[in-house]
């Protein structure tokens, strides 16, 4: 068989012009009768599969709304549809209303929720004792105006040589070293002292190291820019409820990123759970959605509660066996104020000295140096892309040089620095224990806080049906008819109605019996009506 | 030779050298089916399956971009993948933990060393840069548009007013209030009036700005970002003419997703934008399904350094009607003028026209007329109140410090101080741009007629040796590293011919223009002879 099998080949291929016809209708017939015949005819299909499969994907990569292509190489073919679409919407030619994009106009719708319209009420009818004693009074910003005074009164007597002299090295005129572009991700000097601002309110535990810091305008930057760094459009953050309302700003805004609320209980004191964490990433995963890390805010805010050693390792654990980040927002570690110790996922990392990559820390001046009006955020990072990165893109978000150098000479002058965190974490104290003992008379419970400037109010009592509506209508009467603007809980996506979010650090003493006999009139009629 | 016969053929002859038919059955294992009548359509759909799953098991499992970070996690979304890819994972890390955390795509593409010849130049000054005393050998800087001939002035300036501006005359309760406690993110009011007298005054009073339509960011980078960002959505794209400021594709596309479709000028126009190249830069970004959503222009030029003529701005504003596209204005140098044509802003032009106005956005900043770049300080003056409103919300990521603010406002409302400024800062300009050109003259260097900006457009393509982008680069490495100067190759510009240079003569003084024009020669003399 093989001897005649071998002959026949060899005839077939000495005359080959013989079978004319049947080449025309079997166009393959030559490849697929010669040697290579099965190797062609399998490299054939699978190479006509292939474009198949290449052209259904690439076809396919139109379907998410927001592409990410950030590259150049973005397929022509994915774009083709989506503008097509679009230019059926907008009428064309000339005359025609100029649109705006998608996200802009998503942007400036946002601004309904309850936290912005109470802001924006504050903003124009301010309480003042004398001048509109009538006005609202600001409970829902977290602000310290406890100790402007000690900054007022260093500012008066430094602030010159603080900006002025800085720059004077060498022969440049000193006005050179403000005037002058400058690094964007902060001056060396501005993030050396800023390293030990930062081990020095968490009281010396941990030290932290200046060449891993980028300065950015506030925090908000710093953690749009992690969003930025660890996340790819429709990837998602966990984020342990009730949160900070403006993450959905920082994180989801710009970035195509979206979170996951991972909803604490009032029964575990608003404690992070990580069965809780787990079941929440899973479910993520079964929807498809790739999760990259988890941020959470240390002392958190709007709770005050710290997290403790022990929920921070089993945090890292958590993070390491799903291979994500962790985000933790610290903005407000010198603002504790009760007996437990702050614990810095830094000083977790440096004992542990490991997966340091997935640890990202964000810090600011607004709350602990009560200067939010400065703007200084920090992203302190263990991983070398992201703050390659994040140095990049701090030219979209860099400070300003005279600030930089005002805040050198501050955060260098030690017996200030010293003196102002005393002073400053005293009165934190004294206004914390006033106004819980305050809300305590009327019968507001809040839960047990050691740290931020808020306090977790529970008003599950007052309000009449328990749900996020009996909330905000709770709200609306506090903001309307006592004039006192608070946070509820749903902005923070608090999952249990009826707590709210009082931050007292706007307030002067003497402003606490007023705001306590405010809140005593909305208690009685919601009282008397239920 | 019919046709069944010839799939039964392929085995036989391939294995053909083992001696017996019945061993060969042992070796080739789909003989039978390949054998038979449906061979060849088995022999291709066996082979399509299993490529198939292939496929399916590549996908799954590889990570989020090729190419991208080599460790970052696998994207996938089943658990199965995920099973296989922590197994695999454990073995490379020594710890037994999953390995190293991967960062998103974008951020490991920005994260990349920079390979566009305006960076490297600028990163290769700042490790050696030039002193007259300190480091003579050092790279002297005409990469950067700083202007720092008017540092005196501001000097002299902020040591007189610091603590009245910053502090308050009194020093009270109320001014600390105002600098430490939280501030209007898109800038003060006070700072915005003060700003939009400085803008009419550098425009020579020729136009009024209305505060409202006002938005202040941390820098004209932040404020052409968030344009970007409100203008268009992801894959669309904005036209720009060539050549351009490098910086714009960092500030419109890195975390935009927004494309810059180039629209080339060219030399024998002066590097003019014509309408028709715009129109059919147009035309084929729609033919390739590109949305253009609309025009980035700079006037004064960067890195020309000519303005618009009123034609073409009228002509400009024809066209973004025509088209119903949006256009942006760049006027960060418009008080960086010294020639003798007069500026014309976009603003100027709306106010005097019956033209929708919503279209129309306006960037400035004062790094670069008031030489302050260390305080970024960036304005957006738009006319559309959607855009208005959606910026304003986003300053929230690039606001400007109190301090800074209080500063610059009374800066700014010294109106003598401005004026003094504005006509020394424009006399200076000017004497060096002088200067500089003749220099660059006595070599056989001719620039562009400009007439504003802190920076000349010069044309080298004498001194390239092959007229092509590669010639230019290798005249812009000799320049860098043999005569030690940081200029701007006109491609990092996308500059469509080659052998144009910028060089920005505001960071000298007068003393180092024959340093400079010195080292030119050097390189110049040994171009020449090869050429």
């Amino acid at each position: 068989m093989t001897r005649t099998g071998l002959s026949r080949t060899r005839s077939s291929e000495e005359a080959t012009a013989e079978p004319t016809t049947m080449r025309v209708i079997v166009p393959l017939q030559g490849v697929v009768q010669g040697r290579g015949g099965l190797v062609l005819g399998s490299v054939i299909p699978c190479a006509l599969f292939y474009f198949l499969q290449l052209y259904l994907r690439r076809r396919n990569r139109s379907a998410p709304i927001p592409p990410p292509a950030p590259e150049d190489q973005l397929p022509e073919v994915a774009v083709l549809s989506r503008s097509l679409s679009r230019t059926h919407l907008s009428p064309r030619g000339s005359g025609g209303p100029t649109y705006v994009s998608g996200r802009a106009s998503l942007v400036a719708k946002s601004g309904d929720s309850p936290c912005d319209v109470g802001l924006r009420k504050v903003s124009e009818d301010p309480y003042d004792e004398l001048r509109n004693p009538d006005g609202v009074i600001q409970l829902g910003l977290a602000e310290n105006k406890l100790s402007l005074d000690l900054v007022r009164d260093w500012m008066v007597e430094n602030a010159r040589d603080a900006i002025l002299g800085g720059g004077r090295s060498g022969g440049e005129p000193s006005i050179g070293g403000i005037a002058s572009y400058q690094p964007f991700d902060g001056l060396m000097e501005l993030k050396v002292a800023v390293a030990g601002f930062m081990s020095q309110v968490m009281d010396k535990s941990v030290s932290f190291n200046s060449s891993q810091i980028i300065l950015t305008t506030g925090a908000t930057p710093a953690i749009e820019m992690l969003s930025f760094c660890l996340a790819d459009t429709g990837n998602a953050f966990l984020v342990p409820t009730p949160y900070y309302p403006c993450f959905d700003r920082d994180v989801k805004w710009r970035t195509g990123v979206e979170i996951i609320p991972v909803p604490c209980r009032s029964a575990d004191n608003f404690s992070l759970s990580i069965t809780a964490l787990d079941r929440a990433f899973n479910q993520a995963k079964k929807r498809g959605i790739k999760v990259r890390g988890i941020i959470i805010s240390n002392p958190s805010n709007p709770v005050g509660n710290l997290l403790d050693r022990e929920t921070l390792y089993s945090l890292l654990d958590f993070a390491r066996e799903k291979n994500i980040h962790i985000v933790s927002n610290e903005i407000f570690a010198g603002s504790t104020h009760g007996k437990e110790e702050f614990v810095s996922m830094a000083e977790i990392i440096n004992s542990e000295d490991l997966d340091r990559n997935r640890v990202h820390i964000v810090y600011g001046l607004s709350k602990d140096l009560s200067l939010p009006g400065f703007g200084v955020g920090i992203i302190y990072s263990f991983n070398e892309n992201v703050l390659a990165a994040a140095k990049k893109l701090t030219r979209f978000s860099s400070i300003s040089a005279p600030s930089q150098r005002l805040l050198i000479s501050m955060l260098s002058d030690t017996k200030f620095i010293q003196q102002f965190i005393g002073i400053n974490r005293e009165r934190l104290r004294g206004m914390h224990i006033k106004f819980v003992a305050g809300l305590k008379q009327l019968g507001i419970e809040c839960i047990k806080s050691n740290g931020g400037f808020c306090c977790w109010v529970d008003m599950r009592a007052l309000i009449r049906s328990y749900s996020e509506k009996g909330e905000l209508e709770l709200w609306d009467k506090l903001l309307k008819i006592a004039k006192v603007n608070v946070t509820p809980g749903s902005c923070c996506h608090c999952i249990e109605p009826g707590w709210f979010r009082f931050c007292f650090t706007t307030l002067a003493q003497k402003d606490i019996p007023v705001v306590m006999e405010r809140i005593r009139k909305i208690s009685e009629i919601c009282k008397s009506h239920s | 030779m019919t046709r069944p016969q010839t799939p039964a053929r392929e085995p036989d002859s391939q294995a053909r050298k083992p001696a017996g038919a019945t061993a060969m059955r042992l070796i080739v294992p789909l003989q039978g089916v390949v054998q038979g009548r449906g061979g060849l359509i088995l022999g291709s759909l066996i082979p399509c399956a299993l490529f198939y799953l292939f496929q399916l098991y590549a996908k799954r499992h590889r990570s989020p971009k090729p190419g991208s970070d080599p460790v970052s996690p696998s994207q996938s979304s089943s658990n199965l993948p995920e099973l296989h890819r922590s197994s695999s994972r454990s073995n490379l890390s020594s710890r037994g933990s999953i390995g190293r955390v991967g960062v998103s795509s974008r951020a490991s593409s920005i994260a990349k060393p920079n390979d566009s010849p305006y960076y490297i130049g600028l990163d290769k000054v700042s490790e050696d840069p030039y002193d007259r005393f300190d480091n003579p050998n050092g790279i002297i800087q005409l990469g950067l548009s700083e202007n720092r001939l008017c540092f005196d002035l501001i000097e002299k300036w902020v040591s007189e007013n610091l603590e009245d501006s910053v502090m308050g005359s009194d020093g009270g309760d109320l001014s600390i209030c105002g600098i430490a406690a939280y501030q209007p993110h898109d800038g003060m009011m006070e700072f915005k009036v003060a700003m939009a007298g400085f803008m009419s005054l550098v425009m020579g009073g020729t136009v009024t700005f209305d505060p409202q339509q006002m938005v202040l960011t941390s820098g004209a980078t932040p404020a052409l970002e968030i344009l970007c960002f409100c203008l268009a959505d992801p894959g669309n794209a904005f036209l720009v003419p060539t050549p351009y400021y490098p910086g714009f594709d960092r500030d419109m596309r890195w975390r935009t997703g927004v494309e810059l479709i180039p629209v080339h000028c060219r030399s024998t126009d002066n590097f003019i934008i014509s309408i028709t190249a715009l129109d059919q830069a147009y035309i084929q970004a729609r033919k390739r399904g590109v949305k253009v959503r609309g025009i980035l222009i700079s006037n004064p030029s960067n890195p020309v350094g000519n303005l618009l003529p009123r034609e073409t701005l009228y002509n400009l504003l024809d066209f973004v009607q025509d088209k119903n596209i949006h256009i942006i204005c760049d006027e960060i140098f418009a008080g960086s003028t010294y020639g003798s044509e007069e500026f014309v802003s976009m603003a100027e032009i709306i106010d005097s026209d019956v033209i929708d106005k919503n279209r129309i956005h306006i960037v400035y900043g004062l790094s670069k007329d008031l030489s302050l770049p260390g305080f970024r300080v960036g304005v957006i003056y738009s006319f559309n109140k959607s855009v208005l409103a959606a910026a304003k919300r986003l300053t929230r990521f690039s606001s400007i410090s109190a301090p800074t603010q209080r500063l610059v406002t009374s800066m700014l409302s010294d109106t003598r101080f401005t004026l003094a400024y504005i006509e020394t800062s424009t006399k200076r300009i000017s004497d060096m741009h002088d200067l500089f050109v003749a220099g660059l003259k006595q070599l056989g260097i001719k620039c562009i007629m400009s007439s504003a900006g802190l920076y000349c457009w010069a044309d080298m393509g004498g001194l390239i040796r092959s007229y092509s982008e590669k010639g230019e680069l290798e005249l812009w490495d000799k320049l860098l590293n043999i005569a030690k100067i940081n200029v701007t190759p006109g491609s990092a510009c996308h500059c469509i011919e080659p052998g144009w240079f910028r060089c920005c003569f505001t960071t000298l003084s007068q003393a180092d223009i024959p340093v400079v024009i010195d080292r030119i020669r050097k390189v110049a003399e040994t171009c020449k002879p090869s050429s």
